[in-house]
């Protein structure tokens, strides 16, 4: 019985916290849910954690949140979801029915975001995710109106690979002899798919095409067949450990291409860490204005703060949605969430990676998707419609 | 030529893999759960001394081995001693230890957490290609599987030839007979056990020359561990490098002449298929 | 077949609990919803793995590949069919699947079963990776209607389903033949028993409702992988909620099901940072504490209690 009438509680305490900010409360409290354990965690400790830590420091070193007249300094609860969808949801719950959390940042991956759109949903809670890519915004949209994409899909990434090729090509870097490989999971599939019929409309030849299962722990036969095949580029659409491990194969392997890519992964600064001067001219998903002023600043709080360099890709995009949360809470005055949304849709955001806004369906059209190592950086080499890309170089040189 | 050396390597990185969770399955009858976390745990300690200092992951096992070796025996004497003793038939056992070990991985990896964050961690070691046999390969592949036949070789003829290996056997063959016969079982055992978690932990300490790894992938080790020592048959270090040889060289056979997609599949087909013409495993006993 | 008075009280109790149990939706948050699907969810899955494991001490560990195929069955059908008509149908491949790797496990036991199994469940995720990537088709989206409330009425009535052909396999010939098996294959053997088919028989069961919760909690997922649905994590979880609530009795896993889903729930909630390494010690705690499972508590207690009437 005490269970039902602490529930009951809590239920009258989030409906009162909906609609308007508590008075007497000192603190927000913030939610964020993502993998500390399980197959994703890896990824979220580079790319989501630090940015949760970053973004509340930074609020809190200004002061507090500004709601309405008044300003709150922020407190963070965090909770592991082991990548598992079913904690996803639990803790988001858990987050709004028992903490009573006055904001829920998005969780990670696109598996876990979309199994949490539905919670979000229901709660009408803002939900701007930095790490799901897709390229069905339209219809998710529809289905959930509050939740807002920024990381943009495997066309427009396809899409830019192939531009960034071209202009290698005609440059006479490479010719038209291409070798792709791709890990058979969810991204990998997408993006091979759509790569395929890209290239060869382009005019590739794709003389060596093949996936492998996610966990493989051996990917030299795969190295193997693509340098026999001759290629003139080497395009994987791979996962964080077999993009290290594809590198290593290639040096090994003295893998001759004009372009060398490899997907996820790349834009890790752990990639460079372990590649030092062989990383150079390494071509990657993600990509940053590496010498925007706002980049190089987010950069140095973010090691500063967190002791860890974000990645190229995600991380910035992460922390501006986070800004995105915050600018939209401060110009509409309350934690009204229909109001925030509403707000988020009809208005452009100043972030750490430039100015940000969304389309009739809830999705950003402009980010970083291509990127490629350039002294020790990874710069921003293509976008769909980012300031600041640099023009593409040759591939790498390991011989 | 080409696939068999890739195929021989990757076996010898299977049977690193393996090796240890085959002693402390065979021999020490403890199904251990935790033994992924054992390996990343040697991993992190030649990453991190890598990082801290150059030192080379050949020369860090000679500290983790010995590390590992206490911190296993100490496991065994505090939290499975107690099962052993508990368990009145060896299901009992079974479950029980099935219970406590994933219990310790979980502590295990909520450690390795804490200490070293979940962030992924790899480093260069000898990756330079060698040339052999008209092929080139990696160099820390190589290596590792010098380093594997040597320990294979070394834990064979230990077994086979010393008098605590060969009471070791009689433990795994006959608990109560060799109690018989005045071996002291339980302190066998717990050696046994802490020797497999000394080799699986160095096996961790080569295998993160090559390969990417973080605080929560152990498990996935242990699956295959378990595989290939079931493959084998439990208790024999002969059915384990077997298991684990034809597994690397039906894998990369299967990468490089049918489809990469299809290899573990392969991997998963070859072990159900293994079990189902001999039930015990390639070099298995029969058991009641 | 003729009722006692105290199975008629065991019936009508167990009806009375999930009557009450289904007005939780009516009656809560959606938070205490939320665990309660939970706590369905895994009473289901540890019940029906009881069923057959119990019995024969064959310890299954694939659920995850039963459930995975259940969650595939709603994803690719869901486009085509109505949805009414996917877990009957997800019930249906599960149980034929399981008929096949029974048929195919009969001469394993012991521990080569538990890694067959886990072997079988990586095996079949792998081929339907694979399938995607052959067909082109990625992380399938299930948009649907269903609400958590549907899926918790669903998994409730899936239990009273799991409890009902539970108590009638161990009021027939066939619980009897696996009792015998239990104790010692041989017997059963020399006693007549067609001990092949009774163990694939009782190995469907879990295999077709591993598959049905797969089915009925796609909607909940809404967006479809393998490494989320085949999540071997999974096939754990169950054996040890159902060995730690006990596999003796019909109603000894939800016993564990439900203390541990609230410890795993507060561990989540107050630690959030070392979540894994204290569900670890609690867990270690439970095998030394609770050797028999809380269903061996229960009955200690109730001797305890039966000894102290008879001295009063």
């Amino acid at each position: 019985m005490k269970r039902r009438t602490f529930g009951a509680l809590a239920a009258a305490a989030l409906a009162a916290g909906v609609a308007v900010p508590a008075l007497a409360q000192e603190t927000l409290t913030i939610g964020a849910v993502a993998p500390k354990t399980g197959p994703l965690a890896g990824g979220a400790a580079v790319t989501y954690w630090p940015n949760v830590q970053l973004w509340a420091h930074d609020v809190n070193a200004r002061g507090g949140l500004q709601v309405g007249d008044a300003q709150y300094m922020v407190e963070v609860i965090e909770y592991d979801d082991q990548t598992n969808p079913g904690e996803t949801i639990k803790a988001v719950q858990r987050l709004v029915s028992q903490d009573e959390a006055d904001i829920v940042l998005p969780p990670y991956s696109t598996g876990l975001n979309l199994a949490a759109a539905p919670i979000y949903n229901r709660f009408g809670l803002p939900m701007v995710t930095a790490t799901a890519t897709t390229d069905q915004a339209d219809q998710l949209s529809q289905q959930f109106p509050n939740v807002f994409f920024t990381l943009g899909g495997a066309q427009a990434i396809v899409e830019s690979t192939v531009v960034a090729m071209d202009a290698l090509r005609d440059e006479g870097v490479i010719g038209n002899k291409l070798a792709m490989v791709n890990v058979a999971d969810a991204f990998g599939i997408e993006l091979m798919n759509q790569a395929g019929p890209a290239f060869e409309a382009a005019g590739y030849d794709i003389v060596y095409e093949t996936s492998y299962p996610l966990g493989t722990q051996d990917l030299s036969p795969v190295m193997k067949g693509a340098k026999a095949a001759g290629p003139d580029a080497f395009i994987a659409w791979s996962y964080p450990p077999d993009t290290f491990a594809l590198t290593e194969q290639a040096i090994v392997e003295g893998l001759e291409v004009g372009a060398f890519f490899t997907a996820v992964g790349t834009a890790f600064p752990a990639y460079q860490a372990r590649f030092g001067d062989d990383a150079e001219g390494v071509l990657g998903i993600g990509g940053v204005h590496a010498d925007g002023e706002a980049f190089q600043e987010y950069a140095a709080r973010h090691e500063e703060v967190t002791g860890a360099k974000p990645d190229y890709w995600a991380s910035a995009m992460v922390y501006s949605s986070f800004q995105v949360l915050e600018e939209a809470i401060r110009e509409v005055g309350s934690l009204d969430n229909p109001a925030i949304i509403e707000f988020i849709k009809g208005h452009a955001f100043d972030t750490v990676i430039g100015v940000l806004d969304f389309n009739e369906n809830n999705n950003n059209t402009a980010f970083w998707t291509v990127g490629q190592w350039q002294d020790g950086v990874f710069k921003g080499v293509a976008s769909t419609g980012r300031e600041g890309a640099v023009p593409v170089l040759a591939g790498p040189d390991w011989n | 030529m080409d696939v068999i050396v890739t195929g021989l390597l990757l076996g010898g990185t299977y049977a690193l893999i393996a090796m240890g969770l085959n002693l402390q399955y065979g021999m020490a009858r403890i199904m251990n759960l935790a033994n992924g976390e054992m390996l990343v745990a040697g991993a992190f300690a030649a990453f991190w001394l890598y990082g801290a200092g150059q030192v080379s992951p050949f020369l860090t096992v000679v500290l983790v081995a010995p590390l590992a070796f206490a911190l296993n025996w100490a496991i065994y004497m505090v939290f499975l001693g107690p099962l052993v003793k508990r368990a009145k038939s060896r299901g009992q056992l079974e479950v029980d230890a099935i219970l406590t070990t994933f219990g310790l991985s979980f502590v295990a990896v909520g450690i390795m957490l804490a200490v070293f964050g979940g962030d992924y961690f790899s480093y260069s070691y000898l990756s330079f290609p060698v040339a052999l046999l008209g092929g080139t390969y990696g160099a820390n592949r190589l290596a590792a599987f010098v380093a594997a036949v040597a320990i294979c070789g070394a834990l064979y003829l230990w077994l086979n030839r010393s008098r605590p290996g060969m009471s070791i056997r009689a433990i795994a063959v006959a608990p109560d007979s060799a109690r018989l016969v005045g071996i002291d079982v339980g302190r066998l055992a717990a050696l046994a056990f802490a020797l497999g978690g000394a080799v699986t932990a160095t096996g961790g300490a080569l295998i993160s020359t090559f390969l990417t790894l973080d605080a929560s992938t152990g498990v996935l080790f242990t699956l295959k561990a378990l595989v290939i020592v079931i493959m084998g048959g439990v208790g024999d270090v002969r059915g384990t490098v077997v298991a684990a040889l034809m597994l690397g060289l039906l894998e990369t056979f299967v990468a490089s002449v049918i489809d990469p997609g299809l290899t573990l599949a392969a991997a998963y087909l070859l072990f159900v298929t293994i079990l189902l013409f001999r039930p015990q495993g390639l070099f298995g006993r029969k058991t009641a | 077949m003729r009722l006692t008075a105290k199975n008629w009280q065991g019936l009508a109790l167990t009806a009375v609990l999930l009557g009450v149990a289904a007005c939780l939706p009516l009656l809560t948050t959606a938070y205490w919803l939320t665990i309660g699907v939970t706590i369905a969810l895994y009473t289901v899955l540890a019940t029906s793995w009881a069923l057959f494991s119990g019995p024969t001490h064959y310890i299954s560990l694939a659920t995850a590949a039963f459930f995975g195929v259940g969650t595939y069955t709603t994803g690719l059908g869901i486009e085509h069919l109505p949805y009414w008509v996917l877990p009957p149908l997800a019930g249906l491949i599960g149980a034929a699947l399981a008929a096949l790797v029974g048929l195919a496990t009969l001469r394993l036991s012991g521990v080569y079963f538990v890694i067959f199994t886990l072997g079988l469940a990586e095996f079949i995720r792998q081929i339907i990776t694979w399938g995607q990537t052959v067909s082109g088709t990625k992380g399938i989206y299930v948009l649907t209607s269903i609400t958590e409330a549907h899926i918790y009425w669903q998994l409730l009535g899936l239990a009273g389903l799991v409890w009902l052909l539970g108590w009638l396999i161990g009021r027939s010939r066939l619980g009897f033949a696996l009792r015998i098996i239990g104790d010692d294959e041989e017997v059963a053997r020399h006693s007549g028993i067609h001990t092949a088919r009774a163990k694939v028989l009782l190995f469907m069961v879990p295999g077709a409702f591993a598959a049905i919760t797969g089915a009925v909690l796609a909607p909940r997922y809404v967006y479809i992988e393998p490494i989320l649905a085949f999540t071997p994590m999974l096939s754990f979880q169950v054996v040890i909620m159902a060995l730690l609530g006990g596999t003796g009795r019909l109603w000894g896993p939800v016993v564990g099901v439900i203390p541990f889903t609230f410890l795993w729930e507060g561990i989540s909630a107050s630690v959030p940072n070392q979540t894994t390494l204290l569900l670890g010690v609690a867990f270690l705690v439970i095998v030394y504490v609770l050797p028999r499972g809380f269903v061996g508590l229960i009955e200690d207690a109730r001797a305890r209690v039966n000894r102290a009437e008879g001295y009063a």
